[in-house]
């Protein structure tokens, strides 16, 4: 089966581009990146700012339980043009990694199916690369989190 | 009993994840790679044997020196790097769709 997500990173570049085929019709699309409890629900993060327009400004945040802070990001909007195109930049706080770009363009596949376009520009290639690998990292991280919970288990 | 040396095996130490930045750069010696890192040199032995043992690096005779450098073939079986990185996307947009297909107009 087609992959519906994929990812065109070409080696050497600084950017990247992330294309996906929906099976919804574009405005339902672009809502899911417009209504802030939408996005909460998808995005998995709360939303604590989302201001939809030129010179408008976004912050997401994640805590666990116990109130403190997984992962809180932020960034500025300098294009919205609704069903059609989002230009932002995207910063996670504190996390070491610099500012990126990034260029959403929506369209129109047929009545009922839409395509998302997303297309990041990294300060250098060895930052998109790192940025590449942190869920690489992360994943294998969690597996050997995991092993040392079953293991410390049979002790 | 040998333990099963695999790629897995051998990236799921953060280490040897380090020492396999290291060398994306440059060929270097043991102990150019062992001053990157607290511990003992020993134990940096120890790490670099296992990803021989993988083929992830592979060693190289350099006049009295071993150098020791990566091993392209093997990189890419794990240069599926972008998998992740593809497959937390595929989740999220997995997420929105479900959640838009269910969803009503105020």
């Amino acid at each position: 089966m087609e992959q519906k997500t994929k990812v065109h990173a070409e080696e050497g570049r600084s950017d990247l581009l992330i294309t996906r085929e929906f099976d919804l019709p574009l405005d339902l699309l672009f809502k899911a990146y417009q209504d802030p409890e939408i996005v909460e629900q998808w995005m998995g993060t709360k939303v604590l700012k989302l201001e939809n327009k030129k010179h408008g400004s976004w912050q997401f945040q994640t805590s666990d339980a116990k109130g403190n802070i997984l992962f809180s990001a932020n960034g500025t909007i300098h294009e919205f043009v609704e069903n059609k195109r989002i230009v932002r930049t995207f910063e996670m706080d504190n996390a070491g990694f610099e500012v990126q770009l990034e260029f959403l363009e929506f369209e129109a596949v047929s009545d009922d199916t839409s395509r998302l376009n997303m297309h990041i520009v990294y300060r250098s290639n060895a930052h998109r690369d790192e940025m590449l690998k942190l869920p690489f990292a992360y994943g294998i991280n969690m597996a050997h989190d995991q092993l040392q919970k079953v293991v410390s288990q049979l002790k | 009993m040998n333990l099963r040396r695999d790629v897995f095996q051998a990236i799921a130490d953060p280490t040897r994840r380090a020492i396999l930045l290291l060398l994306t750069s440059q060929s270097m010696t043991a102990g150019a790679i062992a001053a990157n890192f607290d511990t003992a040199r020993p134990t940096v032995s120890k790490h670099l044997q296992i990803l021989i043992e993988c083929e992830l690096i592979e060693q190289e005779p350099n006049g009295r020196e071993m150098h020791y450098h990566l091993n392209p073939q093997k990189i890419k079986e794990i240069a599926a790097f972008i998998e992740p990185f593809r497959k937390l996307w595929d989740d999220r947009f997995n997420k929105l769709e479900a959640i838009m297909k269910k969803h009503k107009p105020k």
